[in-house]
């Protein structure tokens, strides 16, 4: 299996990231050669293996459904590069 | 009496307590050094106020009689916990003028049981890198050079400012993150000693997160007995982690007193790799013969499906990552660049904020996680990922821990080639299985290479049996007599 330019710039897209013509060419030759790379996992029969997420057999603790924390918008707003009204501020999505 | 930046962090707390110096005295003295070796750029921040602030709270806390496990002791602390109103940029442009409104779990828990914050620590970005050259605000220098040869090293990575400042002098101890080994790796680097705990002993919240099933903090200090008492503040269950273990804190630093007789120690073959060094090789053959000497006993072992544990953390790390980075998009905090519409301002931020390896271990983990590609990459991947962590659980039946090399070489030169990301990639074939199955690792410098650079040997155990490793490691430090120090410091 090999991945071509067409494919890097797909997922470049779905990654929301602009790749320049140089880099998407520099990425395309990388990724072939990590994919590459990463493809000797065939060789490993792995029928009936449960796969692993996680570590250990953790069961995710439970709480109660109640709010513990929050009413500060400000400090929620404190980074934002374009803080409006209590609001994070977009360029406008539609028309 | 020493050079106050030279004592480790056991006898700092001794002569704290019997009044020979104060917190202020020690981290005064701390500031100073790092004044004088910012030729390093191992802090990307130094907090000199807030340390002087912190340090005359300790005194005042001492004076009363409330002196916490870490009491007037100055740290470093890796930019990628989130620290109260310091900025904290992961070693990203992304993250440009973050002063998180919060602080970690981890830092909130040694503020409080005394520690003095000197400032946050240079890394690879988001914490993707095993050389810190990935940086965006420079590479870090290792404190260390080759015998007779001024060429610059790295500090190795992803935790290298961490470690370059423990070797320094310039911090007595500092907190590291550690997904792949970038917390052991940089510790054998620098010749200090690096934890990374069992997954699930430090809290993660509060950490701005790489791949969430491996990355776990552990501490860097200069000596074993450090490194418990470090992890000691650092550690324990928090419910703002869903994957922190609810389980008790044996006493670290009573396991660096306990002696390795009786105990078993695994030799896994699949470590003797080809084209190792033989000056590694050897050093991992004294190791051996010290804790033999020590009344351990070794026992061969066989950990089948290490050659596959790089491939599969190149999957599930990035696949993980990808995931992860997708907050940082120009909305919430750090970078943004404009755009005509809100996907061209995603797009542009992101080209612009993040660096070649971050786009590159995003793009692999979007591709592994994408439709039509996920069972061959990412689900192959996960279940490789079961087989490597079933081999250390076999391997535990028979043994109470394991001992390898921490690192395939010593540190290499700044001016490394960077164009083969697979080459870099080997510098944790040692490391990643440990993150893979979250079992607790450590670094402790074992000797010093031919060329006169640190080199370490790393000591595995099983899940929250940090006792164990530290008790081998003391054994290890013991015999090793590593009382070497860069020439630079």
């Amino acid at each position: 299996m090999t991945i071509d330019r067409k494919t890097v710039a797909h997922i470049a897209t779905l990654a929301r990231i602009r790749l320049s013509p140089e880099e998407a060419d520099s990425l395309t030759r990388e990724l072939d050669g990590i994919l590459h790379w990463v493809e000797q996992l065939g060789e490993v029969a792995t029928d009936g293996v449960e796969p692993m997420a996680g570590v250990g057999n953790m069961t995710l603790p439970r709480r109660d459904d109640v709010v513990t924390d929050g009413g500060y918008p400000d400090r929620i707003l404190e980074n934002a590069p374009e803080p409006a009204a209590g609001f994070f501020a977009v360029p406008k999505v539609v028309e | 009496m020493s050079a106050l930046t030279d004592l480790t962090v056991a006898a700092a707390l001794d002569g704290l307590a019997r009044g020979d110096f104060t917190s202020r005295e020690l981290t005064e003295a701390h500031l100073e050094a790092m004044a004088a070796a910012r030729g390093l750029n191992a802090y990307i921040t130094e907090t000199p106020e807030q340390a002087l602030v912190m340090a005359d709270e300790s005194d005042a806390r001492r004076r009363k009689g409330t002196a916490g496990a870490l009491e007037g002791i100055p740290v470093a602390i890796k930019d990628l916990f989130c620290t109260a109103g310091v900025l904290t940029t992961a070693g990203s442009h992304i993250l440009d003028g973050f002063k998180p409104p919060y602080e970690s779990t981890v830092t909130a828990n040694m503020w409080r049981a005394g520690a003095v914050m000197l400032g946050k620590t240079n890394m690879d970005e988001f914490a993707m890198g095993s050389s810190n050259l990935t940086s965006h605000h420079g590479a870090v220098v290792n404190p260390w050079r080759r015998r007779g040869d001024d060429t610059a090293l790295v500090p190795g990575g992803s935790s290298g400012g961490s470690a370059a400042s423990v070797a320094a002098r310039i911090a007595m101890a500092a907190t590291g993150t550690d997904t792949g080994g970038s917390i052991r790796q940089p510790a054998s680097f620098c010749g200090v000693v690096g934890l990374k705990p069992t997954y699930g002993r430090c809290s993660r919240w509060g950490i701005v997160a790489f791949a969430s099933s491996l990355d776990q903090a552990g501490p860097f200090a200069r000596t074993v007995e450090d490194v418990a008492i470090v992890l000691g503040a650092m550690a324990g269950h928090d419910s703002k982690d869903s994957t922190s273990a609810d389980v008790p804190l044996p006493d670290f630093r009573a396991a660096t007193r306990t002696s390795v007789r009786g105990m078993k120690i695994g030799i896994p073959k699949e470590y003797r790799i080809a084209g190792m060094p033989a000056e590694i090789e050897k050093l991992w053959q004294r190791g051996r013969d010290w804790l033999k000497s020590a009344g351990a006993e070794i026992v061969d072992i066989s950990l089948q499906h290490t050659k596959y544990a790089l491939p599969t953390y190149y999957i599930i790390a990035p696949a993980e990552a990808s995931s992860n980075l997708a907050r940082y998009d120009g909305v919430r905090f750090g970078l943004r660049v404009e755009g005509k519409s809100l996907n061209d301002m995603y797009e542009l931020t992101r080209a612009a904020g993040f660096g070649a390896e971050v786009k590159r271990r995003v793009l692999i983990g979007t591709y592994v996680l994408s439709a039509g590609y996920y069972d061959a990459y990412y689900l192959k991947a996960q279940k490789l990922r079961a087989l490597i962590a079933r081999d250390f659980t076999e391997a535990f039946d028979r043994v109470d821990a394991i001992l390898t090399p921490t690192a395939p070489n010593a540190a290499f030169a700044t001016d490394a080639r960077m164009d083969d990301p697979v080459q870099m990639y080997l510098n944790d074939v040692f490391t990643v299985t440990v993150n893979l199955a979250g079992l607790p690792g450590l670094s402790v410098p074992a000797g010093l290479s031919a060329e006169g650079l640190p080199l370490g040997l790393q000591v595995i155990g099983r899940p929250f049996d940090e006792v164990s490793v530290l008790r081998v490691g003391q054994a290890i430090e013991h015999a090793a007599g590593f009382d070497m120090r860069p020439g630079g410091a």
